[in-house]
């Protein structure tokens, strides 16, 4: 039997909100949540944002985020209730006996420090260890998840160092004052796929040859399922199931983890190409700063009506550089953009009115998309008396229509932005291009910010109003997911040129090219030993060449 | 250290050296547009026509602004601050001693204004929104708010009438004792330093709280770090930029903003001097104190900038 380190029973964390004008309210943001963690076992915590699994995560800190507290239950680590501590007591703990890996390890690390420095700083603090010994210690943490040169990248500074690197020093950062256990909050999400399973099979390896036992803490199951023996999935702040990772995504008990689990299977039918595309991309070339950096390189594709194009890349390489250009907002150095069989002028400021109607954007984040100040009645409205003269009794009609085509009911006219959720702000997002009536519709990471299933019904409306409205979408993303549901034609992208083009059923078959294989095989896949497998896989290509 | 930093820094140089001769012009520019005429204020109200002219032929009165301009530019580059109409004495050697008078109070009352500020600024923080934070700034907002004249008549009033302990007027003379000396300036520091508490303490608070918001706080936090090495450690570090601008530009007030409070207490400082001169319309003493405080503002401007783009480590350490 198995020593237990973690046993938290009953958990229930408050949160104490003070608006101006009136009483302070109490909000329950966790309730009635057990879990036991062994030694060196690994939970995920899994479930949407708002689900509470960050703060469940941070409470074997007893730290609480925006002026939550824990007011009920015990939290008892190796055997102590940690809230019964007091101040000094828990100090003692963090950064001793737990640790914590940050989403944002760019954020997370002080840019003015060396990270030797702040790796060493828990050891030093708590006199784990001399500054020698630490620093041996954080040497070979660095050789374990493979960071290259160990010896001296902790004379770096944060800057100095990738992101995915940033991630495994914070990492070695957590394990160096060699703690019981280790909470990881969402460690890979800021990555690039291509950079997160590197960094998630080093997570893996060092919590392996360490034997700390771990809190995974994420949204994406297919994620989870790599690291973690067991599962909890966590909504509303109550625990919904736990279960062995293979039972949680074989055998889901509950209907909301079977939602989770199926969350990707929309299916589309490829479209076939027509004769006559509605945009055509010819040979864009574009770069910023007075030409010198060079973002995109002779682009070319094409976009036909009522269909839709996916551009898929990592972060750089371009594919929102290409959304500025069909735009306007960047004109492009050379190549022409063709609209509907004319050419558009390279500059935004030289368009008609009539083209710009015709040509709309959807925007990653819904919030900063839209004045804040504005109804939705407004927000939807303005297009419709900027393009179509609309006014009074009329737009209103034409308002409601369009809020019931988004499936969001006529209710919602006088709400302000605040009051929605994410999912319902893009929709109204969504509402407001479609109110131009245009022909195409660039959505820029428009189900990035959102969780997986309000992803997935934003996706499904967009099919929908496709099929209803016949406009044409230029859909930019970093989820493979994503494009094998909407896609009908695909454009991988890679450091400023398109790598792989071509209808969606071709691009997504062998052979492929190198890059779209290692972007196509770093997805995580639901399935466990889905990471060995794919690492192992790409050593063999990386042996065969 | 590379080139984008040493490219930066002498770009901050170079635009300090261009403000000045701009300033330089307006100073010109602008005691020339004073009325009154120069040599009749020297000669008084019973000179002869004949003898104002000779005077004006004299001093080149007669030339064209353009001309005088470069006249007294290149005299200042030279070292030569020109002559005091109403003493006739030397510019540069009546400035010398007041000068180094003005430094020395601004220097006693930065020593002291600047680490108290940043101090109560840290300990606002650390006890932020508690009675100990809302003492601070009470304390140091009511020492802003109140005029220095108030405050330095305020000090004489306790300090020097109502228990004489200290010296109302600060008289200095070379060769004075130190203590002596800083007797003597022991009220007008203390009102300089009230006067500029509280701006760089509220700032140094404000910056701090700033970076206080940022991810690498919570890092510190769950290292088990105390509240105070977090905010010596991680905070401030980062805090520094906005805190050095804020300290450098009420060290450019104490210097040129002593001018009420060294009239207060009649201390023979640039102040003082100045504004005599100014009743005087002793022009080349005007021009040359306008002069010398708009080069300390300057200077300490261009300094705060430089130490700014030092405390970046992208700067410092480019990828």
């Amino acid at each position: 039997m198995a020593e237990t380190l973690l046993d938290i029973k009953n958990l229930r964390i408050e949160a104490t909100t003070y608006t101006p004008g009136e009483k302070p309210r109490t909000i329950t943001i966790v309730d009635d949540v057990s879990l036991t963690l062994e030694k060196g076992k690994v939970l995920g915590l899994i479930g949407e944002s708002g689900a509470g699994k960050s703060t469940v995560g941070l409470s074997p800190m007893c730290y609480g985020r925006g002026g939550v507290s824990i007011t009920g239950g015990e939290v008892i680590l190796n055997g102590r209730d940690i809230l019964k501590q007091g101040k000094n007591g828990i100090r003692k703990l963090r950064g001793h006996e737990v640790c914590y890996v940050a989403q944002s390890a760019a954020a997370a690390f002080n840019p003015v420090q060396r990270l030797m420095d702040q790796v060493v700083e828990a050891c030093l603090t708590h006199g784990v260890a001399n500054r020698v010994e630490a620093e041996r210690r954080a040497v070979s943490l660095f050789t374990k998840l493979s960071l290259p040169d160990p010896d001296n990248i902790g004379k770096r500074y944060p800057h100095q160092v990738s992101g995915g690197q940033l991630q495994r020093v914070m990492t070695a950062m957590a394990l160096c004052p060699e703690p019981d256990l280790i909470i990881f909050d969402e460690p890979t999400t800021a990555l690039d796929v291509t950079t997160q399973i590197d960094v998630l099979a080093a997570i893996k390896e060092a919590i392996h040859a360490t034997g700390v036992a771990a809190l995974y803490i994420t949204h994406d199951l297919a994620v989870v399922a790599q690291v973690a023996d067991d599962i909890m999935v966590l909504r509303h702040g109550k625990m919904v199931e736990k279960g062995t990772t293979q039972q949680i995504i074989k055998e889901p008990r509950e209907s909301y983890t079977q939602a989770l689990v199926s969350v990707h299977h929309i299916e589309h039918q490829e479209k076939q190409p027509t004769p006559k595309p509605i945009l055509s991309v010819k040979n864009v070339t574009a770069a910023y700063g007075n030409g010198i950096v060079k973002v995109l390189k002779n682009v070319s594709v094409d976009i036909h009506p009522g269909q839709t194009l996916a551009v898929v890349g990592e972060s750089g390489s371009g594919k929102s550089t290409l959304a500025r250009a069909i735009t306007g907002l960047l004109p492009p150095q050379q190549g022409e953009v063709i609209f509907d069989g004319r050419k558009l002028s390279n500059k935004l400021a030289d368009r008609t009115k009539e083209d710009l109607r015709q040509l709309q954007m959807i925007y990653q984040m819904a919030d900063v998309a839209m004045n804040p100040r504005h109804t939705v009645g407004t927000i939807i409205g303005r297009p419709l008396t900027f393009y179509f003269g609309l006014r009074g009794a009329e737009r209103d009609r034409r308002v409601k229509e369009l809020l019931e085509e988004i499936e969001m009911g006529t209710g919602f006219i006088d709400r302000y932005p605040a009051e929605l959720s994410g999912g319902q702000k893009q929709r109204v997002c969504i509402a407001r291009a479609l109110a131009a009536k245009p022909k195409l519709i660039i959505c820029d990471e428009v189900t990035s910010a959102l969780d997986p299933l309000v992803a997935n019904g934003i996706l499904k409306l967009l099919l929908n109003l496709q099929e209803i409205e016949q406009v044409a979408y230029l859909f930019i993303t970093h989820d493979i997911a994503t494009v094998k549901s909407i896609a009908d034609s695909i454009a991988v992208m890679y450091r400023g040129e398109v790598a792989r083009y071509g209808a969606k059923s071709q691009v997504l078959t062998p052979q492929f090219d190198d890059y779209t294989d290692l972007l196509l095989s770093s997805v995580p896949a639901l399935e466990l030993g889905w990471l060995e497998k794919a690492i192992a896989g790409r050593k063999m290509a990386g042996a065969g060449n | 250290m590379s080139s984008p930093i040493v490219k930066l820094i002498a770009q901050r140089v170079a635009l300090g050296i261009l403000l000045l001769l701009a300033v330089s012009v307006l100073i010109f520019v602008g005691t020339n547009l004073l009325p009154g005429d120069v040599a009749q204020s020297i000669l008084g109200q019973a000179a002869t026509p004949v003898a104002l002219e000779n005077l004006r032929k004299e001093m080149g009165l007669n030339d064209p602004a353009y001309v005088r301009y470069f006249h007294w530019l290149f005299g200042i580059l030279q070292g030569d601050l020109g002559t005091a109409l109403t003493s006739r004495l030397d510019v540069a050697t009546s400035i010398k001693e007041r000068l180094w008078n003005t430094l020395f109070l601004a220097f006693w009352a930065a020593i002291i204004s600047v680490p108290l500020a940043i101090i109560l600024g840290l300990l606002a923080v650390r006890y932020r929104n508690g009675p100990i934070d809302k003492l601070i700034s009470g304390f140091a907002l009511a020492s802003t708010s109140l005029p220095e004249f108030f405050i330095g008549y305020l000090l004489v009033f306790i300090f020097a009438v109502t228990f004489p302990i200290l010296p109302g007027i600060s008289t200095v003379h070379e060769g004075m004792p130190f203590l002596e000396k800083m007797k003597a300036i022991a009220l007008p520091c203390t009102a300089l330093t009230l006067g500029v508490l509280a701006h760089m303490m509220r700032m140094t608070r404000a910056a701090i709280l700033n970076v206080m918001q940022s991810a690498y706080i919570e890092t510190a936090e769950l290292k088990g770090l105390s509240a105070f090495e977090i905010i010596r450690k991680h905070a401030f570090p980062n805090a520094i930029a906005p805190i050095i601008n804020v300290v450098t530009i009420n060290l450019a007030f104490l210097v040129v903003g002593v001018v009420v409070v060294e009239v207060i207490f009649v201390y023979p400082g640039m102040g003082q001097y100045l504004v005599d001169h100014v009743a005087k319309r002793d022009v080349p003493v005007v021009q040359a104190v306008g002069l010398i405080f708009a080069a300390v503002y300057i200077f300490l401007n261009v300094v705060a900038d430089v130490a700014s783009i030092l405390a970046n480590p992208r700067l410092r350490h480019p990828k």
